[in-house]
Protein backbone atom coordinates (compact mmCIF):
# COMPACT_ATOMS: atom_id res chain seq x y z
CA UNK A 1 0.00 0.00 0.00
CA UNK A 2 2.62 2.35 0.87
CA UNK A 3 4.94 0.95 -1.62
CA UNK A 4 2.48 1.44 -4.04
CA UNK A 5 1.46 4.94 -3.29
CA UNK A 6 5.55 5.72 -3.21
CA UNK A 7 5.74 4.52 -6.95
CA UNK A 8 2.78 6.13 -8.01
CA UNK A 9 4.34 9.30 -6.89
CA UNK A 10 7.40 9.01 -8.44
CA UNK A 11 5.87 7.98 -11.61
CA UNK A 12 3.73 11.45 -11.24
CA UNK A 13 6.74 13.16 -10.62
CA UNK A 14 9.06 11.51 -13.71
CA UNK A 15 5.92 12.34 -15.99
CA UNK A 16 5.68 15.77 -14.89
CA UNK A 17 9.29 16.51 -15.30
CA UNK A 18 9.22 15.26 -18.75
CA UNK A 19 5.95 16.93 -19.89
CA UNK A 20 7.47 20.32 -18.50
CA UNK A 21 10.60 19.58 -20.31
CA UNK A 22 9.76 18.37 -23.74
CA UNK A 23 7.76 21.74 -23.47
CA UNK A 24 10.61 24.23 -22.86
CA UNK A 25 12.55 22.00 -26.00
CA UNK A 26 9.29 22.39 -28.09
CA UNK A 27 9.62 26.56 -27.08
CA UNK A 28 13.24 26.39 -27.75
CA UNK A 29 12.52 25.13 -31.62
CA UNK A 30 10.73 28.73 -33.41
CA UNK A 31 13.98 30.89 -31.68
CA UNK A 32 16.05 28.39 -32.92
CA UNK A 33 14.67 27.69 -35.99
CA UNK A 34 14.33 31.57 -36.35
CA UNK A 35 17.85 32.04 -35.84
CA UNK A 36 18.92 29.48 -37.61
CA UNK A 37 16.96 30.44 -40.73
CA UNK A 38 17.99 34.34 -41.01
CA UNK A 39 21.84 33.09 -40.85
CA UNK A 40 20.92 30.88 -43.87
CA UNK A 41 19.15 33.39 -45.71
CA UNK A 42 21.37 36.33 -44.48
CA UNK A 43 24.60 35.10 -44.70
CA UNK A 44 25.11 35.08 -48.33
CA UNK A 45 25.11 38.66 -48.94
CA UNK A 46 26.79 39.61 -45.83
CA UNK A 47 30.21 40.81 -46.40
CA UNK A 48 31.81 44.11 -46.18
CA UNK A 49 30.44 46.38 -48.43
CA UNK A 50 26.96 45.49 -47.48
CA UNK A 51 27.66 47.09 -44.46
CA UNK A 52 29.67 50.25 -45.84
CA UNK A 53 27.84 51.24 -49.02
CA UNK A 54 24.90 52.74 -49.88
CA UNK A 55 21.76 50.70 -51.61
CA UNK A 56 22.48 49.97 -55.43
CA UNK A 57 19.95 51.26 -58.03
CA UNK A 58 17.45 48.41 -59.00
CA UNK A 59 19.39 46.24 -61.47
CA UNK A 60 22.84 47.23 -60.32
CA UNK A 61 24.17 44.45 -58.90
CA UNK A 62 26.48 45.25 -55.45
CA UNK A 63 25.39 47.83 -52.75
CA UNK A 64 23.99 47.81 -48.81
CA UNK A 65 22.49 48.79 -46.48
CA UNK A 66 25.01 51.26 -44.47
CA UNK A 67 22.81 54.22 -44.46
CA UNK A 68 20.31 52.33 -42.92
CA UNK A 69 22.51 50.86 -40.46
CA UNK A 70 23.90 54.62 -39.46
CA UNK A 71 19.77 55.68 -39.31
CA UNK A 72 19.08 52.79 -37.04
CA UNK A 73 21.42 53.88 -35.34
CA UNK A 74 20.80 57.69 -35.06
CA UNK A 75 17.03 56.69 -34.33
CA UNK A 76 18.55 54.54 -31.00
CA UNK A 77 20.42 57.71 -29.70
CA UNK A 78 17.05 60.15 -30.57
CA UNK A 79 14.49 57.57 -28.71
CA UNK A 80 17.23 57.28 -25.71
CA UNK A 81 17.49 61.29 -25.61
CA UNK A 82 13.71 61.31 -25.01
CA UNK A 83 12.87 57.88 -23.07
CA UNK A 84 15.69 57.95 -20.85
CA UNK A 85 15.58 61.09 -19.16
CA UNK A 86 12.33 60.98 -18.65
CA UNK A 87 11.79 57.19 -18.02
CA UNK A 88 14.50 57.60 -15.18
CA UNK A 89 13.39 60.53 -13.54
CA UNK A 90 9.87 59.02 -13.59
CA UNK A 91 11.02 55.61 -12.48
CA UNK A 92 13.19 57.26 -9.19
CA UNK A 93 9.81 59.95 -8.47
CA UNK A 94 7.52 56.58 -8.65
CA UNK A 95 9.94 54.33 -5.64
CA UNK A 96 11.03 57.24 -3.99
CA UNK A 97 8.09 59.55 -3.31
CA UNK A 98 5.47 57.70 -4.74
CA UNK A 99 4.52 55.17 -2.34
CA UNK A 100 0.90 55.88 -1.89
CA UNK A 101 -0.20 59.28 -3.80
CA UNK A 102 -2.97 59.11 -5.96
CA UNK A 103 -0.90 61.40 -8.57
CA UNK A 104 1.81 58.28 -9.19
CA UNK A 105 -1.31 55.58 -8.83
CA UNK A 106 -2.24 57.32 -12.23
CA UNK A 107 1.03 57.62 -13.24
CA UNK A 108 1.69 54.16 -12.92
CA UNK A 109 -1.55 53.30 -14.36
CA UNK A 110 -0.44 55.08 -17.72
CA UNK A 111 2.65 53.66 -17.85
CA UNK A 112 1.35 50.05 -18.08
CA UNK A 113 -1.86 51.11 -20.35
CA UNK A 114 1.18 52.75 -22.54
CA UNK A 115 3.48 49.96 -22.46
CA UNK A 116 0.80 47.88 -24.24
CA UNK A 117 -0.02 50.57 -26.91
CA UNK A 118 0.55 48.88 -30.44
CA UNK A 119 3.16 50.91 -31.83
CA UNK A 120 1.26 51.62 -34.92
CA UNK A 121 -0.88 53.83 -32.59
CA UNK A 122 2.34 55.68 -31.31
CA UNK A 123 3.27 56.12 -34.49
CA UNK A 124 0.33 57.82 -36.09
CA UNK A 125 0.63 60.05 -33.15
CA UNK A 126 4.08 60.87 -33.40
CA UNK A 127 3.43 61.33 -37.16
CA UNK A 128 0.72 63.87 -36.49
CA UNK A 129 2.40 65.89 -33.53
CA UNK A 130 5.62 66.18 -35.54
CA UNK A 131 5.90 65.13 -38.82
CA UNK A 132 3.00 67.28 -39.81
CA UNK A 133 3.53 70.77 -38.24
CA UNK A 134 6.95 69.83 -39.39
CA UNK A 135 5.71 69.49 -43.05
CA UNK A 136 8.20 66.51 -43.34
CA UNK A 137 9.17 62.79 -42.04
CA UNK A 138 12.21 62.87 -40.04
CA UNK A 139 14.72 60.93 -38.14
CA UNK A 140 13.53 63.68 -34.90
CA UNK A 141 9.82 62.11 -35.43
CA UNK A 142 10.88 58.53 -35.30
CA UNK A 143 12.64 59.19 -32.44
CA UNK A 144 10.01 60.80 -30.59
CA UNK A 145 7.68 57.92 -31.72
CA UNK A 146 10.32 55.15 -30.13
CA UNK A 147 11.08 57.41 -27.40
CA UNK A 148 7.47 57.37 -26.24
CA UNK A 149 7.37 53.36 -26.54
CA UNK A 150 10.69 53.53 -24.02
CA UNK A 151 9.44 55.76 -21.74
CA UNK A 152 6.70 53.23 -20.16
CA UNK A 153 9.67 50.29 -20.09
CA UNK A 154 11.74 52.54 -18.66
CA UNK A 155 10.06 53.67 -15.53
CA UNK A 156 8.67 50.36 -14.62
CA UNK A 157 11.69 48.96 -14.44
CA UNK A 158 14.03 52.34 -12.89
CA UNK A 159 11.16 51.78 -10.37
CA UNK A 160 11.42 48.16 -9.49
CA UNK A 161 15.17 48.46 -9.82
CA UNK A 162 15.55 51.62 -7.27
CA UNK A 163 13.15 49.78 -5.22
CA UNK A 164 15.83 46.77 -4.96
CA UNK A 165 17.75 48.84 -2.91
CA UNK A 166 17.89 47.94 0.52
CA UNK A 167 16.24 50.47 3.17
CA UNK A 168 19.06 49.93 5.68
CA UNK A 169 21.54 51.26 2.77
CA UNK A 170 19.25 54.83 3.04
CA UNK A 171 19.02 54.88 6.42
CA UNK A 172 23.16 54.18 6.57
CA UNK A 173 23.19 57.24 4.27
CA UNK A 174 20.90 58.97 6.42
CA UNK A 175 22.90 58.56 9.37
CA UNK A 176 25.77 59.83 8.18
CA UNK A 177 24.29 63.29 7.72
CA UNK A 178 23.64 63.03 3.77
CA UNK A 179 20.47 65.02 2.96
CA UNK A 180 17.45 62.79 1.08
CA UNK A 181 18.00 64.16 -2.23
CA UNK A 182 22.01 62.88 -2.24
CA UNK A 183 20.89 60.35 -1.02
CA UNK A 184 18.86 59.17 -4.02
CA UNK A 185 21.44 60.80 -6.33
CA UNK A 186 24.68 59.75 -5.14
CA UNK A 187 23.73 56.39 -2.96
CA UNK A 188 20.62 54.57 -4.35
CA UNK A 189 21.05 55.75 -8.44
CA UNK A 190 24.66 54.53 -7.94
CA UNK A 191 23.87 51.07 -5.81
CA UNK A 192 21.02 50.43 -8.73
CA UNK A 193 23.53 51.32 -11.79
CA UNK A 194 23.52 48.31 -13.21
CA UNK A 195 20.27 46.97 -12.71
CA UNK A 196 18.84 49.90 -14.47
CA UNK A 197 21.70 50.06 -17.44
CA UNK A 198 20.29 46.37 -17.96
CA UNK A 199 16.62 48.17 -18.60
CA UNK A 200 18.28 50.54 -20.07
CA UNK A 201 19.41 48.71 -22.45
CA UNK A 202 16.44 45.68 -22.65
CA UNK A 203 14.43 48.70 -23.65
CA UNK A 204 17.05 49.79 -26.50
CA UNK A 205 17.18 46.73 -28.25
CA UNK A 206 13.10 46.47 -27.60
CA UNK A 207 12.49 49.81 -29.81
CA UNK A 208 15.56 48.61 -31.97
CA UNK A 209 13.21 46.43 -34.04
CA UNK A 210 10.13 48.65 -34.51
CA UNK A 211 9.00 48.93 -38.03
CA UNK A 212 5.52 50.33 -38.19
CA UNK A 213 6.07 53.54 -36.04
CA UNK A 214 8.76 54.48 -38.65
CA UNK A 215 6.71 53.95 -41.97
CA UNK A 216 5.36 57.25 -41.25
CA UNK A 217 7.94 59.14 -39.29
CA UNK A 218 11.48 58.81 -40.17
CA UNK A 219 10.18 56.95 -44.10
CA UNK A 220 13.35 55.84 -45.34
CA UNK A 221 16.00 57.39 -47.96
CA UNK A 222 18.59 55.96 -50.23
CA UNK A 223 21.65 58.52 -49.06
CA UNK A 224 23.69 58.59 -46.16
CA UNK A 225 21.67 60.75 -43.41
CA UNK A 226 22.60 64.34 -43.20
CA UNK A 227 20.33 66.20 -40.46
CA UNK A 228 17.75 64.46 -38.10
CA UNK A 229 15.44 66.47 -39.87
CA UNK A 230 15.32 64.77 -43.09
CA UNK A 231 13.89 61.20 -43.98
CA UNK A 232 15.82 58.65 -42.62
CA UNK A 233 16.45 55.31 -43.83
CA UNK A 234 16.30 52.36 -40.73
CA UNK A 235 17.33 49.03 -41.52
CA UNK A 236 13.57 47.85 -40.44
CA UNK A 237 12.02 50.03 -42.71
CA UNK A 238 14.62 48.82 -45.69
CA UNK A 239 14.42 45.07 -44.47
CA UNK A 240 10.54 45.81 -45.22
CA UNK A 241 10.84 48.12 -48.21
CA UNK A 242 12.89 45.66 -50.38
CA UNK A 243 11.65 42.11 -48.49
CA UNK A 244 8.01 42.96 -50.39
CA UNK A 245 10.02 44.10 -53.15
CA UNK A 246 9.71 41.70 -57.02
CA UNK A 247 13.60 41.83 -57.01
CA UNK A 248 15.75 38.56 -55.90
CA UNK A 249 18.67 40.36 -55.24
CA UNK A 250 16.92 43.07 -52.66
CA UNK A 251 15.15 40.30 -51.29
CA UNK A 252 18.23 38.44 -50.58
CA UNK A 253 19.15 41.71 -48.91
CA UNK A 254 16.38 41.98 -46.96
CA UNK A 255 17.60 38.75 -45.33
CA UNK A 256 20.95 40.30 -44.72
CA UNK A 257 19.21 43.48 -43.34
CA UNK A 258 17.15 41.49 -40.81
CA UNK A 259 20.56 39.25 -39.89
CA UNK A 260 22.16 42.50 -39.00
CA UNK A 261 18.98 43.20 -36.99
CA UNK A 262 19.15 40.29 -35.13
CA UNK A 263 23.07 40.76 -34.61
CA UNK A 264 22.74 43.96 -33.23
CA UNK A 265 19.38 43.08 -31.08
CA UNK A 266 21.10 39.86 -29.66
CA UNK A 267 24.69 41.91 -28.98
CA UNK A 268 22.71 44.38 -26.83
CA UNK A 269 21.00 41.82 -25.20
CA UNK A 270 24.33 39.93 -24.07
CA UNK A 271 25.98 43.34 -22.92
CA UNK A 272 22.86 43.77 -20.79
CA UNK A 273 23.49 40.62 -19.05
CA UNK A 274 27.02 40.67 -18.51
CA UNK A 275 25.97 44.53 -16.26
CA UNK A 276 23.43 42.70 -14.43
CA UNK A 277 25.96 39.73 -13.80
CA UNK A 278 28.26 41.70 -13.11
CA UNK A 279 27.42 43.97 -9.70
CA UNK A 280 30.01 45.87 -10.08
CA UNK A 281 29.49 46.78 -13.71
CA UNK A 282 32.13 47.75 -16.41
CA UNK A 283 31.54 51.74 -16.33
CA UNK A 284 33.46 52.66 -13.40
CA UNK B 1 64.53 22.02 15.72
CA UNK B 2 60.71 21.04 16.87
CA UNK B 3 61.69 21.82 20.57
CA UNK B 4 63.09 25.07 19.42
CA UNK B 5 59.88 25.88 17.85
CA UNK B 6 57.51 24.49 20.87
CA UNK B 7 59.93 26.67 23.23
CA UNK B 8 59.27 29.95 20.96
CA UNK B 9 55.27 29.18 21.08
CA UNK B 10 55.52 28.71 25.16
CA UNK B 11 57.44 32.27 25.32
CA UNK B 12 54.89 33.76 22.58
CA UNK B 13 52.04 33.03 24.94
CA UNK B 14 53.77 33.95 28.05
CA UNK B 15 54.31 37.55 26.24
CA UNK B 16 50.30 37.59 25.48
CA UNK B 17 49.44 36.48 28.64
CA UNK B 18 51.48 39.07 30.50
CA UNK B 19 50.37 41.83 27.66
CA UNK B 20 47.01 41.29 28.82
CA UNK B 21 47.18 41.09 32.18
CA UNK B 22 48.93 44.25 31.74
CA UNK B 23 45.94 45.75 29.94
CA UNK B 24 43.83 44.09 32.94
CA UNK B 25 45.56 46.17 35.38
CA UNK B 26 45.26 49.44 32.89
CA UNK B 27 41.65 49.29 32.42
CA UNK B 28 41.02 48.51 36.39
CA UNK B 29 42.70 51.65 36.77
CA UNK B 30 40.85 53.53 34.00
CA UNK B 31 37.48 52.71 35.88
CA UNK B 32 38.96 53.73 39.36
CA UNK B 33 40.57 57.08 37.62
CA UNK B 34 36.86 57.61 36.10
CA UNK B 35 35.39 57.00 39.53
CA UNK B 36 37.69 59.30 41.45
CA UNK B 37 37.51 62.50 38.79
CA UNK B 38 33.45 61.78 39.07
CA UNK B 39 32.02 65.05 37.43
CA UNK B 40 35.64 65.80 35.63
CA UNK B 41 33.69 63.88 32.43
CA UNK B 42 31.27 66.43 31.14
CA UNK B 43 27.96 65.86 30.35
CA UNK B 44 27.91 65.30 26.45
CA UNK B 45 24.51 64.08 25.68
CA UNK B 46 21.16 64.04 27.73
CA UNK B 47 17.87 62.68 27.40
CA UNK B 48 14.90 64.48 29.24
CA UNK B 49 11.84 62.58 29.12
CA UNK B 50 12.18 60.65 26.33
CA UNK B 51 9.16 59.15 25.00
CA UNK B 52 8.31 57.02 21.22
CA UNK B 53 6.29 55.90 19.38
CA UNK B 54 5.66 53.62 16.08
CA UNK B 55 2.10 54.23 15.26
CA UNK B 56 -0.19 53.93 18.21
CA UNK B 57 2.25 51.46 20.23
CA UNK B 58 4.47 53.00 22.69
CA UNK B 59 8.19 52.12 22.66
CA UNK B 60 9.87 54.30 25.65
CA UNK B 61 8.90 55.63 28.66
CA UNK B 62 9.99 58.36 29.68
CA UNK B 63 13.51 57.99 29.42
CA UNK B 64 16.03 60.22 31.56
CA UNK B 65 20.06 59.76 30.81
CA UNK B 66 22.97 61.58 30.98
CA UNK B 67 25.67 60.72 28.55
CA UNK B 68 29.43 61.68 29.97
CA UNK B 69 32.03 63.21 27.27
CA UNK B 70 34.89 60.13 26.27
CA UNK B 71 32.57 57.41 28.20
CA UNK B 72 31.16 54.64 26.68
CA UNK B 73 27.91 54.05 27.68
CA UNK B 74 26.58 50.64 27.07
CA UNK B 75 22.65 49.62 27.25
CA UNK B 76 21.08 46.36 27.75
CA UNK B 77 17.65 44.66 28.00
CA UNK B 78 15.78 41.74 26.69
CA UNK B 79 14.60 42.05 22.95
CA UNK B 80 12.27 44.47 22.18
CA UNK B 81 12.65 46.79 24.97
CA UNK B 82 13.70 49.82 23.58
CA UNK B 83 17.54 49.73 22.68
CA UNK B 84 17.52 50.28 19.25
CA UNK B 85 14.96 52.91 19.27
CA UNK B 86 16.55 54.74 21.84
CA UNK B 87 19.85 55.23 20.46
CA UNK B 88 17.69 55.88 17.24
CA UNK B 89 16.57 59.06 19.16
CA UNK B 90 20.05 60.07 19.87
CA UNK B 91 20.99 61.17 16.08
CA UNK B 92 16.96 61.70 14.99
CA UNK B 93 16.79 58.66 13.11
CA UNK B 94 13.47 57.87 15.10
CA UNK B 95 11.97 60.60 13.06
CA UNK B 96 12.80 58.71 9.73
CA UNK B 97 10.55 55.77 10.32
CA UNK B 98 6.68 56.37 8.78
CA UNK B 99 3.87 57.11 11.55
CA UNK B 100 6.45 57.32 14.03
CA UNK B 101 6.38 60.07 16.64
CA UNK B 102 8.57 61.41 20.14
CA UNK B 103 8.18 63.36 22.71
CA UNK B 104 10.79 64.79 25.07
CA UNK B 105 14.08 66.06 24.59
CA UNK B 106 17.34 65.73 24.09
CA UNK B 107 20.52 68.00 24.45
CA UNK B 108 23.81 67.82 22.44
CA UNK B 109 25.74 69.41 24.79
CA UNK B 110 23.84 72.89 24.79
CA UNK B 111 22.04 72.74 22.52
CA UNK B 112 18.67 70.79 22.11
CA UNK B 113 18.85 68.38 18.90
CA UNK B 114 15.11 68.83 18.33
CA UNK B 115 15.75 72.85 18.18
CA UNK B 116 13.58 74.02 15.64
CA UNK B 117 17.17 75.59 14.06
CA UNK B 118 19.10 72.29 14.43
CA UNK B 119 18.98 70.38 10.71
CA UNK B 120 18.70 66.58 11.51
CA UNK B 121 21.53 66.13 9.02
CA UNK B 122 23.65 68.53 11.25
CA UNK B 123 22.55 66.76 14.38
CA UNK B 124 23.42 63.27 12.37
CA UNK B 125 27.25 64.71 11.17
CA UNK B 126 27.75 65.36 14.95
CA UNK B 127 26.25 61.77 16.35
CA UNK B 128 26.98 59.03 13.49
CA UNK B 129 25.72 55.36 13.54
CA UNK B 130 26.87 51.88 13.24
CA UNK B 131 24.28 49.18 12.62
CA UNK B 132 23.76 46.04 13.96
CA UNK B 133 24.06 44.46 10.24
CA UNK B 134 27.11 45.90 8.34
CA UNK B 135 25.61 48.39 6.13
CA UNK B 136 28.31 48.77 3.36
CA UNK B 137 27.69 50.89 0.17
CA UNK B 138 27.92 47.83 -1.65
CA UNK B 139 28.79 49.04 -5.01
CA UNK B 140 31.32 51.74 -4.04
CA UNK B 141 34.98 51.23 -3.50
CA UNK B 142 36.50 50.81 -0.37
CA UNK B 143 37.68 54.17 -1.10
CA UNK B 144 34.44 56.15 -2.12
CA UNK B 145 32.64 53.98 1.08
CA UNK B 146 34.94 55.88 3.57
CA UNK B 147 35.11 59.23 1.54
CA UNK B 148 31.72 59.76 0.52
CA UNK B 149 30.63 61.67 3.49
CA UNK B 150 32.99 63.86 3.40
CA UNK B 151 32.19 63.85 -0.20
CA UNK B 152 28.83 65.21 -0.21
CA UNK B 153 29.39 67.87 2.23
CA UNK B 154 31.65 69.33 -0.61
CA UNK B 155 35.06 68.45 -0.12
CA UNK B 156 36.97 68.49 -3.48
CA UNK B 157 40.48 68.26 -2.50
CA UNK B 158 41.93 64.82 -3.55
CA UNK B 159 44.46 65.13 -1.16
CA UNK B 160 42.34 66.36 1.98
CA UNK B 161 40.51 63.07 1.17
CA UNK B 162 43.06 60.87 0.36
CA UNK B 163 44.19 61.69 4.22
CA UNK B 164 41.30 61.38 6.01
CA UNK B 165 40.30 58.52 4.38
CA UNK B 166 43.68 56.95 5.58
CA UNK B 167 43.14 58.20 8.84
CA UNK B 168 40.21 57.23 9.25
CA UNK B 169 40.79 53.58 8.26
CA UNK B 170 43.20 53.23 10.91
CA UNK B 171 41.48 54.79 13.44
CA UNK B 172 39.27 51.54 12.24
CA UNK B 173 41.92 49.09 12.49
CA UNK B 174 40.99 48.76 8.94
CA UNK B 175 44.25 50.00 7.21
CA UNK B 176 46.55 47.46 7.22
CA UNK B 177 43.84 44.91 6.14
CA UNK B 178 43.07 46.82 2.55
CA UNK B 179 45.92 49.61 2.00
CA UNK B 180 46.41 47.93 -1.25
CA UNK B 181 42.55 47.68 -2.63
CA UNK B 182 41.25 50.65 -1.71
CA UNK B 183 39.71 50.61 -5.14
CA UNK B 184 37.80 47.25 -4.19
CA UNK B 185 34.32 47.25 -3.60
CA UNK B 186 32.74 47.57 -0.41
CA UNK B 187 30.18 44.77 -0.51
CA UNK B 188 33.55 42.45 -1.01
CA UNK B 189 35.33 42.78 2.01
CA UNK B 190 34.19 40.09 5.18
CA UNK B 191 31.38 40.53 7.64
CA UNK B 192 34.04 41.99 9.80
CA UNK B 193 35.54 44.10 7.66
CA UNK B 194 32.65 45.53 6.24
CA UNK B 195 31.55 46.54 9.99
CA UNK B 196 34.79 48.12 10.45
CA UNK B 197 34.32 50.10 7.16
CA UNK B 198 31.61 51.06 8.50
CA UNK B 199 33.11 52.80 11.45
CA UNK B 200 35.64 54.15 9.30
CA UNK B 201 33.06 55.71 7.20
CA UNK B 202 31.19 57.23 10.46
CA UNK B 203 34.80 58.38 11.62
CA UNK B 204 35.45 60.38 8.26
CA UNK B 205 32.78 62.99 8.99
CA UNK B 206 33.47 65.06 12.14
CA UNK B 207 31.93 63.19 14.18
CA UNK B 208 31.77 63.37 18.20
CA UNK B 209 29.20 61.17 19.53
CA UNK B 210 29.47 57.32 18.05
CA UNK B 211 26.31 55.14 18.32
CA UNK B 212 26.64 51.70 17.84
CA UNK B 213 23.69 49.54 17.86
CA UNK B 214 24.53 45.50 18.35
CA UNK B 215 27.87 46.30 16.24
CA UNK B 216 29.28 42.57 17.29
CA UNK B 217 26.06 40.50 16.92
CA UNK B 218 27.02 39.54 13.38
CA UNK B 219 30.43 38.71 13.36
CA UNK B 220 32.51 35.96 14.58
CA UNK B 221 34.60 36.13 17.99
CA UNK B 222 37.97 37.01 16.32
CA UNK B 223 36.03 40.28 14.55
CA UNK B 224 34.20 41.03 18.09
CA UNK B 225 37.49 40.92 19.58
CA UNK B 226 38.70 43.52 17.50
CA UNK B 227 36.01 45.72 17.60
CA UNK B 228 35.96 45.84 21.48
CA UNK B 229 39.87 47.02 21.47
CA UNK B 230 38.88 49.07 18.78
CA UNK B 231 36.34 50.54 21.16
CA UNK B 232 38.58 51.19 23.57
CA UNK B 233 40.63 53.06 21.12
CA UNK B 234 38.03 55.29 20.03
CA UNK B 235 37.40 56.11 23.79
CA UNK B 236 40.02 58.40 23.70
CA UNK B 237 38.47 60.99 21.23
CA UNK B 238 34.71 60.06 20.88
CA UNK B 239 31.65 60.07 22.89
CA UNK B 240 30.04 56.35 22.75
CA UNK B 241 26.91 55.10 22.93
CA UNK B 242 26.52 50.96 22.33
CA UNK B 243 23.56 48.48 22.97
CA UNK B 244 24.64 45.24 23.20
CA UNK B 245 22.95 41.73 24.18
CA UNK B 246 26.43 40.42 25.74
CA UNK B 247 26.94 41.23 28.77
CA UNK B 248 30.76 39.96 28.99
CA UNK B 249 30.50 42.79 26.69
CA UNK B 250 29.27 45.77 27.92
CA UNK B 251 31.58 44.76 31.19
CA UNK B 252 34.51 44.87 29.12
CA UNK B 253 34.07 47.57 26.81
CA UNK B 254 31.94 50.33 29.22
CA UNK B 255 32.41 52.58 32.33
CA UNK B 256 28.32 53.04 32.66
CA UNK B 257 25.65 50.58 31.95
CA UNK B 258 21.76 51.29 31.23
CA UNK B 259 19.46 48.60 31.37
CA UNK B 260 16.45 48.69 29.92
CA UNK B 261 13.27 46.91 29.83
CA UNK B 262 9.70 47.45 28.30
CA UNK B 263 10.45 50.25 26.94
CA UNK B 264 11.84 52.07 30.79
CA UNK B 265 14.63 52.89 31.65
CA UNK B 266 15.27 50.61 34.93
CA UNK B 267 18.82 51.46 36.56
CA UNK B 268 21.80 53.69 34.88
CA UNK B 269 24.68 53.49 36.90
CA UNK B 270 29.06 52.47 36.58
CA UNK B 271 29.32 49.63 34.89
CA UNK B 272 31.30 48.25 37.83
CA UNK B 273 28.62 49.39 40.09
CA UNK B 274 25.72 47.71 37.79
CA UNK B 275 27.70 44.02 37.74
CA UNK B 276 28.70 44.14 40.82
CA UNK B 277 26.02 45.57 43.03
CA UNK B 278 22.70 46.63 41.37
CA UNK B 279 20.08 48.82 43.18
CA UNK B 280 16.93 47.33 41.20
CA UNK B 281 16.09 43.86 41.74
CA UNK B 282 14.99 43.49 37.97
CA UNK B 283 18.61 44.44 36.86
CA UNK B 284 20.33 41.53 39.35
CA UNK B 285 17.79 39.15 37.97
CA UNK B 286 18.96 40.11 34.36
CA UNK B 287 22.08 40.24 35.12
CA UNK B 288 22.76 36.82 36.88
CA UNK B 289 20.58 35.88 33.87
CA UNK B 290 17.22 34.86 35.80
CA UNK B 291 14.95 36.15 32.75
CA UNK B 292 16.04 37.47 29.08
N1 LIG C 1 9.49 50.07 12.65
C1 LIG C 1 8.74 49.68 13.68
N2 LIG C 1 7.40 49.69 13.58
C2 LIG C 1 6.63 49.32 14.62
N3 LIG C 1 7.09 48.91 15.80
C3 LIG C 1 8.41 48.87 15.97
C4 LIG C 1 9.31 49.24 14.93
N4 LIG C 1 10.57 49.12 15.38
C5 LIG C 1 10.47 48.66 16.63
N5 LIG C 1 9.18 48.53 17.01
C6 LIG C 1 8.70 48.08 18.32
O1 LIG C 1 9.26 48.90 19.30
C7 LIG C 1 9.69 48.13 20.42
C8 LIG C 1 11.15 48.41 20.70
O2 LIG C 1 11.92 47.96 19.59
P1 LIG C 1 13.49 48.09 19.52
O3 LIG C 1 13.89 47.76 18.14
O4 LIG C 1 13.90 49.40 20.06
O5 LIG C 1 13.95 46.93 20.51
P2 LIG C 1 15.41 46.48 20.88
O6 LIG C 1 15.55 46.64 22.35
O7 LIG C 1 16.39 47.15 20.03
O8 LIG C 1 15.34 44.94 20.54
P3 LIG C 1 16.47 43.99 19.93
O9 LIG C 1 17.37 43.66 21.06
O10 LIG C 1 15.70 42.80 19.49
O11 LIG C 1 17.13 44.73 18.83
C9 LIG C 1 9.44 46.68 20.08
O12 LIG C 1 8.31 46.27 20.80
C10 LIG C 1 9.15 46.66 18.61
O13 LIG C 1 8.16 45.74 18.33
MG1 LIG D 1 17.70 46.51 18.39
Amino acid sequence: MNFDYQTRRKLTDRTMVFLCGAAAFIAMIPLVSLILYVLLQGFKRLDWAFLTHLPAPVGVPGGGMANALLGTLTLMLLASLVGLPIGIMAGIYLSEYGKKNKFAWAVRFTSDVLSGVPSIVTGIVAYTLVVKPMHNFSAIAGGIALGFMMIPIVTRTTEELVKMVPHSIREASWALGVPQWQTILAIVIRTAKNGILTGVLLSVARIAGETAPLLFTSFNNQFWPQSPDEPTASLTVQVFTYAISPFKDWQDQAWTGALVLLILVLAINLAARTFFKNPRGLLR
Amino acid sequence: MIDELAEKDKKKEKKKVENQEHRGEARKIEVAHHENEGEQHSLKMKAEGVCAWFGTKQALYDVNMAIYEKDVTAIIGPSGCGKSTLIRCFNRMHETVPGSRFAGDIFLEKDSIFDPRMDPVVVRRRVGMVFQKPTPFPTLSIYDNVAIGLRLNGMRDKKVLDEVVEKSLRKAALWEEVKDSLQKAGGALSGGQQQRLCIARALAIELEVLLMDEPCSALDPISTTKIEELIHELRQNYTIIIVTHNMQQAARVSQRTAFMLNGKLIEYDATEKMFTNPENKLTEDYITGRFG
